[in-house]
């Protein structure tokens, strides 16, 4: 049995190859007798992203009536990023795709699929310490979509000043705040685990902290050599999920709440902190407008007030297909996307949620609150990107984790422990070094 | 029978062994002039299912023993399915899987039954009642499955909101871990029932009067039409509504994943969203071995169930 | 006095199966009414302002039309896949219910399996990229075939068994065999079945969600179900928009269910019965 199904195996890989070049090139891409061409743009169905992506297409075209862009839109998070793996490997990516950097990236084997970008005019206005999130194997492949988020808490500023609180700097000034909120009879913390991803912001918006206490956990972690359970300040994350819980800060039905649930708490005040992104709110300006002013922003505090600062989720990218077969057209849209001009365009379409990350392009003075805030941090250098930026190391399950220890259904070391597990599966199945 | 395929109204068993006999006999016989069935009739069906289902299904049986991330793949043996087994919530998801296509294939054959005798009487609006029973099972899964999370709400939705009139408290049905999956099944059975109820609805209709006579000479009342009557006449529907609506809750997945994603944390996990969590993930090659097992699973548990039930009803 | 008695219990089931099935629809319809803010609060309450048609004409227009785009995809995926299918699987049925022999047992087994192996995309995918039918609409129409093959061939076996062996003798008296025997005497006798079948499997495609995502992506190939996304996604959802979406793409099956209400329970019972 095992020899015939061996054999098999043989078989189907000589015949792999074949079947790989026997794929059609990218599609929706023509070029017209007038010498005008048609690219195809793919990014993802979030509101705040289809109307960013609108606004830049829109100004793309009126600078170069030549080039026509046809959108589509693909559906966000996992089931999106099995869209794009699924088009990358059967060769049938549009011209140009909106995606994430970081780990995400890794997993979409660049250098195979991906045109190199390193050097290229289209990245001159790009800024330096971007490029580490969009490089594999020291080539660059994107130039960044949107604005840098900042992981923390989304806070009411309108409760802040009716209750006179500070904005805290570390967790104890943090549990005070909540004591008082929930004296008053509001909600101190929303949770909503209904939409799962929103359950995972303690943990990897610790990262900040993380790292101050253990500067070399992130290279740790990746080789293998560090976890989550048995590093203390990685735990914490994992704690501070547990006491929020354990002490009843969340709002009721928490375990059932999604996100629209959870900014409407919050943003007609009767829940005062979100443990959330930034890059949220935008989103959520036409529903309620006061989002825009009345929400501010923290990085998550740790343990050592004079060690303050944020965790910063890097912008996504746009990305050329090796398959495009109109890398000329693509080029001058990824160039207009890195530029202060395209900036401005998808500012105006969604407005931004945090800095730029291109050179020249400034935020505007009706920013939205959080974006301002979080500004702050970055210009004080009290900020660091997300572990998912520094290492290709992520567990899928983590956003089921952290709904459990939030829940008080599974204790933070146990749910450390789970997760050191769940890492070690992904980076067995992605083959990394060491492990 | 939730799964994404239709459930078949008809039991899937084999015609009787008489006719299989009398079939044998008479090709036998018809050798000469070309055979009246010809197996060309299977040509068409049979291209498509294979290009289309078959070649990919085998390719994939290679796949689930390589590590696979969709751009390379690595032969890598049996070490996927040993993965598979050590995954950390498999136990929960096996239990899970297990409760959920017995408690719906259950709920289904009782309420499906009730409802059939019930639609067969001469009760009022009897037309109004079979469409209304029926029309969930025309509704997309997926405008089921958001509907129902919006009415389970803890606060505000309607569930809960009518049983604080009666002064019931109701739970966070999807939000809590003691209540999400059986809140999902009885979803399941909301939507699936229709189907049941016609099945039994048609096998009751084919009773004969006579046998219903026969129990009345007797002096027989309610009760024992039904259960001398209805309830052994009936066992064809009863078996065809088990087969169905048990293999649909062994792969049910779309309803599970639309209202609670396997959670809260993996509380609700059965092995089909196991399964897709992985592929998600892009373990390509784990999930495919998660596929080839629940597959081994499924035939385990339905193969001797047919023939369980196909002796019983022989019997009966 | 009996009539009392029998009534009460009546009126109660009445009560109950309209209070069970009835309450959750007459929900989705009244969200669908509602002005944005106030569908977000997802509760029962009377609409406090009707914007019907502006709900309605916001679903149809978003993302330039693609819901009528949708619907047209959609109506033909079905009508054509369901087509090959009643025609495709009731010679098949036919076939293997008649004729006995290795080949049987090798059919019934492969349709079995087609029951419970879950289809896997990726390779389906390369198939149908060596085939040149990747991203169209006739790539789609066979995988949805094949996909619920298994499942029309057992009902179309099943009936067969309810028809009388006699008439093919007598119709092979007259020399009709093959094709003529089963078109011109067997099929037309299918017709209940036939009517379930299409019911069923049509209701299946066009409510299929997960094989359109990944057979035939894009905006303009867009089916009826993925216009879901349009108003959900993972930062917010338009509740109002995505009910209004709902009830419109509901339509359809309850259109189909209406015209053959009556004759599904024909079906079922020549079926379920005589298997």
């Amino acid at each position: 049995m095992k020899t015939t199904l061996h054999r098999l195996g043989v078989a189907f890989s000589a015949a792999l190859p074949l079947l790989s070049l026997a794929a059609c090139g990218s599609s929706g891409s023509t070029t017209a007798a007038d010498g005008s061409v048609t690219i195809s743009f793919l990014y993802d169905n979030n509101e705040a992203t289809v109307n960013g992506a609108k606004a830049v297409v829109q100004a793309f075209e009126a600078a170069n009536p030549k080039i026509k862009i046809e959108s589509e839109t693909r559906p966000a998070g996992t089931e999106g990023d099995n869209i794009i793996k699924t088009r990358l490997s059967t060769g049938e990516m549009s011209d140009v795709f909106w995606y994430n950097s970081g780990s995400l990236l890794q997993a979409l084997n660049p250098g195979q699929t991906l045109v190199d970008l390193t050097g290229d005019p289209v990245m001159k206005n790009v800024e330096e310490s971007y490029l580490p999130v969009v490089t594999q194997g020291g080539k660059a492949y994107g130039v960044p979509t949107g604005t840098a988020t900042g992981g923390g808490i989304l806070y009411n500023r309108k409760v802040y000043e009716k209750l006179g609180l500070q904005v805290p700097k570390s967790w104890a000034e943090f549990t005070a705040n909540n004591d008082k909120i929930k004296a008053a009879g509001l909600t101190p913390v929303i949770s909503t685990f209904k939409d799962t991803w929103t359950s995972q912001l303690f943990v990897l918006a610790d990262f900040f902290n993380v790292q101050a206490a253990s500067p070399t956990f992130a290279q740790d972690y990746t080789a293998n050599k560090a976890k989550y359970a048995t590093t203390p300040a990685a735990l914490t994350g994992f704690k501070r999920l547990e006491e929020v819980h354990a002490k009843g800060y969340l709002n009721k039905g928490f375990g059932s709440a999604n996100l629209d649930a959870g900014i409407k708490l919050l943003a007609e005040g009767q829940g005062v902190h979100y443990p959330l992104l930034t890059g949220v709110v935008p989103g959520f300006i036409k529903k309620f407008p006061q989002v825009g002013t009345d929400v501010g922003f923290f990085g998550l505090p740790g343990d050592d007030a004079a060690k303050n600062g944020a965790t910063v989720w890097e912008p996504s990218a746009a990305y050329i297909p090796k398959t495009s077969k109109h890398l000329d057209a693509a080029k001058k849209f990824l160039a207009f996307i890195a530029s202060p001009e395209g900036a401005a365009a998808l500012g105006k379409g969604t407005p931004p949620a945090g800095p730029y990350r291109i050179k020249g392009a400034k935020l505007p003075d009706d920013a939205v609150q959080v974006a301002k805030d979080l500004q702050v941090y970055l210009d004080n250098k009290a900020s660091a990107p997300a572990l998912e930026f520094v290492s290709p190391v992520k567990g899928p399950s983590l956003e089921q984790i952290t709904v459990a220890v939030g829940s008080g259904l599974t204790t933070a070391a146990e749910g450390a422990a789970q997760y050191d597990k769940d890492v070690e599966k992904q980076a067995k199945q992605l083959g990394l070094a060491g492990w | 029978m939730t799964s994404s395929r239709p459930s078949t109204a008809t039991s899937p068993e084999p015609p009787t062994a008489a006719a299989g006999r009398r079939a044998r006999a008479r090709n036998g016989k018809g050798g000469r002039g070309g055979n009246p069935y010809p197996y060309l009739f299977y040509v068409p069906a049979g291209i498509v299912y294979t290009i289309v289902f078959l070649v990919p299904t085998i390719m994939a049986f290679y796949f689930s023993m390589t590590r696979w991330t969709l751009f390379d793949s690595t032969f890598v043996g049996l070490e996927n399915f040993t993965d598979f087994f050590a995954e950390q919530n498999l136990r929960i998801g096996f239990q899970n899987t297990l409760i959920y296509a017995v408690t719906t294939s259950g709920l289904k054959v009782v309420l499906g039954m009730a409802l059939g005798v019930l639609l067969t009487s001469r009760i009022k609006l009897r037309g109004f009642l079979r469409s209304v029973v029926f029309f969930p099972v025309l509704v997309s899964t997926v405008a089921v499955g958001i509907t129902f999370s919006v009415l389970l709400k803890p606060d505000t939705g309607l569930v809960n909101k009518a049983l604080a009139l009666v002064g019931i408290s109701g739970p966070d049905w999807l939000g809590d871990a003691n209540t999400a999956l059986l809140s999902v099944a009885l979803v399941d059975v909301w939507k699936g029932v229709g189907l049941a109820t016609v099945i039994y609805i048609a096998g009751m209709m084919s009773i004969p009067r006579d046998y219903y006579q026969a129990v009345a000479v007797d002096g027989g009342g309610a009760w024992h039409r039904f259960r001398f009557v209805t309830l052994p006449l009936s066992w064809p529907a009863t078996n065809s509504v088990i087969i169905l609506s048990f293999i649909g809750g062994l792969r049910s997945f779309d309803l599970i994943w639309t209202m609670t994603r396997g959670g809260p944390g993996f509380t609700s996990d059965v092995i089909a969203s196991i399964i897709y969590k992985q592929y998600q993930a892009g373990f390509f090659g784990l999930s495919t071995a998660g596929n080839v097992i629940l597959f081994i699973v499924v035939t385990a548990l339905v193969v001797p169930l047919t023939r369980f039930l196909s002796a019983r009803e022989v019997a009966a | 006095m009996r009539a009392l008695r029998r009534s009460g219990p009546e009126l109660v089931v009445v009560l109950l199966a309209v209070v069970i099935f009835v309450v959750p629809f007459s929900f989705m319809v009244l969200t669908a009414v509602k002005d944005e803010v106030q569908s977000a609060e997802l509760d029962f309450g009377w609409p406090t302002s009707w914007p019907i048609v502006q709900n309605f004409v916001e679903v149809i227009e978003a993302r330039d039309y693609v819901l009528l785009r949708a619907f047209l995809n959609s109506t033909i995926l079905t009508v054509v896949a369901v087509t090959l299918l009643v025609v495709f699987c009731s010679m098949a049925g036919f076939v293997l219910q008649r004729r006995a022999g290795r080949m049987r047992s090798v059919v019934n087994f492969l349709v079995l399996s087609g029951l419970i192996i879950p289809p896997a995309i990726v390779p389906t995918i390369w198939v149908l990229q060596t085939l040149g039918l990747f991203k169209t609409l006739p790539g789609l129409i066979f995988v949805e075939v094949a996909f619920h093959m298994s499942y029309s061939v057992l009902l179309y076996r099943a009936f067969v068994a309810a028809v009388p062996r006699e008439l093919d003798e007598a119709a092979m008296i007259d020399g009709c065999t093959g094709f003529r025997l089963f078109f011109k005497v067997i099929f037309p006798l299918l017709r209940p079945v036939t009517i379930t079948v299409i019911l069923t499997t049509s209701v299946a495609v066009f409510n299929d969600f997960v094989n359109p995502l990944y057979f035939l992506p894009g905006d303009e190939n867009a089916t009826v179900q993925l216009t879901l996304y349009n108003f959900q996604s993972q930062y917010s959802t338009q509740w109002n928009l995505l009910f209004m979406d709902i009830v419109l793409i509901t339509i359809p099956p309850l259109l189909a269910f209406i015209f053959f209400n009556r004759k599904i329970v024909a079906g079922m019972t020549a079926g379920a019965i005589k298997g």
